[in-house]
């Protein structure tokens, strides 16, 4: 069947071409009469051809995606090169030249920028941030040292002698060199993503080949100049001016795409009400932002990352979910098209005789020079690195970064660009560029998989951790915590958690719509999480116990809405419907553990008790310690993630505990009844003062907002930990916290909150989280009623809340 | 290293400090910890078993298991391994767990720490199982409980190599 459509292939690829022909014949003969059909080839040539090539293209894509044993050996982008070789040899034995080649115009106006879009708006922005530094010092230090390293061996040689009767001069060296030395990202993604190493080292190749274009694009517009200019009326301003130039192309690049992509995340905000041309902003402003860039004569494609790294969180916020998947889509449709084209045609152009100068020397030693210079930059670079990277990068990841440096058709287009006046050889150039290319992308793109196996390099954590691997990581992250608070040590989140505060204050208030924003806010999301979990609990409890249960509780779910209010109805239908056994509203719902337990929950029917799935459990129920909520963390401030269910959880859990102990070590103290007037020392009051006041502040927010109650924090007054309290006199009793009082405590010092009694009774039928829950942007004023007793039956009242605060 | 505003912190928050030496309480002191799941067995991993305060230089050691690791040190054995190696991180890891100093974390012992690091609403009945579960996945010699070289290797994947080359600040 495959061989058929190879065979289709040819005939219309070679009807096209000899059609193209026929067409002068039919010009020269004489309207003699009405035709009833005419053949009007020259109207359609055009788009026609371009959609025949894309078909071309896709369809080879297709046939060598049908052979997955050929494909996990060698990587598609050499099988498509290698298919634009036979397909090249076919135009050229029909046409007897060679009438389609990539043009540098193609590339990079219609083909180049939405591979590039699709890389930056798919980047992993976290770990792209964390490891810019070492990035950008590959993609500016590497590909300067690769271009003068290079320009100056090979200029060397030919001094020496080693390439027969070449005379090329040694700017012009440069300026092949700057081509050459840039790693390609298409190339890059085409090879590696079928090669799955870590994170770390595929981002900093892949980085690196985006970034780099900065450098490049620079150190050519400056050597052609020199070369144009001329060797004599090179001096030292203009050598300035060059270095100069490098920090406007690639600041100036960057600063146009980020402008539009804040004016396409802008956009966003508003289309709520023609949500269909949603996903069509991004791609039109993307484009826009590539072209601005070139028209400035800054660098395009380091426009166009900053535009999808800049929008893309914003976007998937505001967007709704078809569009947000459309655009994914369909970015991956055209990036990969492109790569598909252009791989495709560098296979074609090099069917070209018109282009071979053949050089052994110059050949063989641009191939030579790439590479050990590759490797010699990257190490000495890593090198230094190292010493400041937290985490070094090994050894054999260094020879996976040197080795993944390939050549594509960036290096091509640039060398078609090349002045052919003052370049005599430029022919030369083409095709010695054309042979690192294919050389990288085919020979090293197919040794790369067997390679990266056999040095055993860290691959991209697919094998499933553990229990005990999952509980251990989660140690160590609290551990680290701890150590950090214990010695005052400013963690490596510092920077990032500043950024953060700005970005939430000014950001995303700007450019999300509120809707947005309200799921962003983390505590929405765990109420979110939380509800899910109580729906799915109580359909679960519902279900083990028989419909009667089901029926008698049905009132909570009326209080759910009724509790919410006004302020999330317009979310409400999203949380109602998630909340609802449709598997499919749940696959909306970006939280993903909890979608996932419901999906199999609705799959497999009820769950009996054994067979609960411990991975699950222990995934969804870790408490998530400091680190991810840095954010919000600020370290001069009592209301340290004070709106979190799980601080208080963990809080009064280590209180508890701390009593516990302290009570069994302190046998023989009749146990305490009351806390009655204190009439003792100032410094045992002091301290349960402040005690009482810490705790009240907990407390008062536990127990669902008696009163907003922000406390001022003093430095140096920690919470005592009665266990470790020294015992100085038998007034200790007194230091038992208030809510474990039996009686009613004493005014004076202690809040009644009664309420608050330890006693955490979780139950699904107890769908107590359900209450108003205040958002606000500063984590002071919410309370969440996670922790009330079960003495709700007493009919309490809540007291109204507090009035939103004004900057809602 | 300890950064110098860290002990000027905890040395402000004891008021004990004239006597040279750390005990709980002053620990206790710092609030964040009690935030933490396992802020008290981070504390109480400071003391040696038995005695009740640690000196500066105990602190400090204690500390330096939080140093990068040196992997360069060749071992002669005659040094004493040093506090930030590869096995004494593990070590200090491993007495995280295991309280009673026997060597092996008990099904009792994962239990706890199971216990405080996940959220209330998972029932006894779940934590049972999760344990169990871990348990059996980590346990090598069928003993029931999960000895220093059993945690080391987790599914055969050195989990030394994995996770405590991280283990900084």
């Amino acid at each position: 069947m495959t061989s058929a459509h190879l065979l289709l292939l040819i005939c219309l690829i070679s009807g096209v071409t000899s059609v193209k022909g026929d067409v002068a014949l039919l010009h020269q003969e004489v309207i003699t009469g009405i035709s009833i059909v005419t053949f009007k080839w020259n109207h359609v040539k055009t788009p026609y051809l371009v959609a025949l090539w894309i078909l071309v293209a896709v369809l080879a894509k297709l046939v060598i995606e049908s052979f997955p044993s050929v494909t996990n050996v060698i990587p598609e982008s050499a099988l498509l090169i290698c298919f634009g070789w036979i397909l090249g040899g076919i135009i050229w034995a029909a046409d007897l030249q060679q009438t389609f080649s990539l043009t540098p115009t193609v590339f990079f106006y219609f083909l180049l920028p939405q591979i590039i879009l699709d890389a930056g708006y798919s980047m992993p922005n976290k770990l792209f941030f964390t490891n810019l530094g070492g990035i950008l010092l590959y993609a500016i230090l590497g590909t300067v040292w690769c271009a003068a390293t290079l320009g100056l061996s090979l200029w060397g040689c030919q001094a020496g002698g080693a390439m027969g009767a070449l005379d090329i001069g040694l700017l012009q060296y440069l300026l092949f060199g700057s081509l050459i030395a840039a790693v390609d990202p298409v190339a890059v993604l085409a090879v590696f993503e079928q090669v799955h190493v870590n994170e770390v080292l595929f981002i900093m190749v892949f980085g690196e080949s985006l970034l780099n274009d900065g450098v490049t694009v620079v150190l050519f517009n400056v050597f052609d100049a020199f070369v144009k200019l001329g060797g004599p009326r090179i001096n030292a301003v203009e050598i300035i001016k060059g270095i100069i130039s490098f920090f406007v192309v690639a600041f100036g690049g960057s600063l146009v795409g980020l402008a539009f992509g804040l004016l396409v995340s802008l956009l966003s905000k508003y289309t709520k009400n023609i949500q269909i041309i949603e996903p069509g902003f991004i791609f039109v402003l993307g484009y826009l932002s590539y072209l601005t860039a070139d028209m400035l004569s800054l660098s395009a494609i380091l426009s166009v990352t900053f535009c999808g790294v800049s929008c893309q969180k914003y976007l998937n916020s505001n967007m709704a979910e078809s569009s947000v998947n459309t655009v994914r889509y369909v970015m991956k449709v055209f990036a990969n098209g492109s790569e598909t084209i252009i791989f495709v045609f560098l296979g074609i152009s090099a069917i070209d005789k018109t282009i071979w100068v053949w050089n052994t020397g110059f050949v063989l030693l641009t191939l030579f020079f790439t590479l050990v210079y590759r490797f010699i930059g990257t190490f000495i670079q890593t090198w230094w690195l190292n010493q400041y990277r937290l985490v070094p990068i090994a050894f054999i990841d260094q020879l996976i970064m040197s080795y993944g440096g390939l050549r594509g058709a960036v290096a091509y287009g640039l060398a078609t660009m090349l002045d052919d006046q003052r370049i005599k050889e430029k022919k030369l150039m083409i095709g010695t560029t054309l042979i690192v290319v294919y050389f990288t992308v085919i020979l090293q793109g197919v040794t790369m998989k067997p390679f990266v196996t056999w040095l055993k390099v860290k691959r991209a954590a697919v094998a499933e951790v553990t229990l005990i691997e999952k509980v251990q990581n989660k140690v160590f992250e609290h551990s680290l915590v701890a150590i950090e608070d214990i010695s005052g040590q400013i963690g490596d989140n510092y920077l990032r958690g500043k950024w953060k505060i700005f970005e939430e204050k000014w950001m995303s208030r700007f450019l999300l719509t509120s809707e947005a924003r309200k799921k962003q806010d983390y505590i929405f999301n765990v109420f979110h999480q939380l509800n899910l979990k109580d729906a799915v609990d109580y359909v679960d409890e519902g279900e083990r116990r028989g419909s009667l249960e089901f029926v008698r509780n049905e009132s909570a779910f009326i209080n759910f809405k009724k509790k919410l209010g006004d302020e999330f109805s317009e979310v409400l239908p999203d949380i109602m419907a998630a909340a609802s056994d449709d598997p499919d509203a749940m696959r909306r719902d970006p939280v993903s553990s909890v979608s996932l337990q419901m999906h199999e929950k609705t799959m497999q029917g009820t769950r009996e008790t054994e067979d609960i799935d411990a991975h699950h459990l222990l995934q969804q129920h870790l408490y998530k310690g400091r680190k991810q909520h840095l954010h919000r963390y600020s370290r001069n401030h009592l209301d340290i993630n004070t709106d979190d269910n799980e601080v208080q959880e963990i809080f009064q859990r280590t209180m508890r505990n701390r009593l516990e102990s302290f009570k069994s070590a302190k046998m023989g103290l009749a146990p305490a009844k009351t806390i009655t007037k204190h009439t003792k020392k100032d410094q045992q009051q002091k301290v349960i003062f402040i005690y009482s006041i810490e705790y009240m502040g907990y407390y008062t927010i536990a127990s669902g907002g008696s009163f907003p109650f922000r406390v001022n924090y003093k430095a140096g007054a920690g919470i005592e930990n009665p266990t470790f309290m020294p015992d100085p006199d038998p007034m200790a009793p007194m230091q038992i916290p208030p809510w474990q009082a039996e009686d009613e405590p004493d005014g004076s010092t202690v809040s009644p909150s009664q309420r608050a009694q330890v006693r955490l009774p979780w139950t699904p039928t107890n769908l107590r989280r359900l209450a108003p829950l205040r958002i606000s942007t500063q984590s002071t004023d919410s309370f969440a009623q996670a922790d009330t007793p079960a003495s709700q039956e007493k009919d309490k009242k809540w007291p109204p809340p507090p009035p939103p605060p004004s900057d809602k | 290293a300890v950064g110098p505003k860290g002990i000027f912190r905890v040395i402000e928050r004891s008021e004990q400090w004239s006597v040279g030496e750390l005990e709980p309480e002053d620990f206790g002191a710092i609030r964040e910890l009690s935030m933490n799941p396992i802020g008290d067995r981070i504390i109480s991993a400071f003391f040696s078993p038995g005695k009740e305060t640690v000196d500066f230089a105990s602190f400090v050691r204690i500390l330096a298991h939080f140093h990068p690791t040196e992997t360069s040190r060749s071992r002669d054995g005659v040094q004493p391994e040093p506090a930030n190696s590869r096995t004494r991180k593990l070590k200090f890891a491993f007495q995280l767990y295991d309280q009673d100093r026997d060597g092996k974390i008990s099904r009792e012992e994962l239990l706890q720490v199971l216990r405080t690091m996940l959220e209330m609403q998972v029932t006894e009945e779940q934590l049972q199982s999760i344990a169990e579960r871990a348990i059996q996945e980590a346990d090598l010699d069928q003993d029931d409980a999960i000895s220093f070289d059993e945690f080391r290797k987790v599914r055969g994947v050195d989990l030394i190599r994995d996770q405590i080359d991280n283990w900084e600040y």
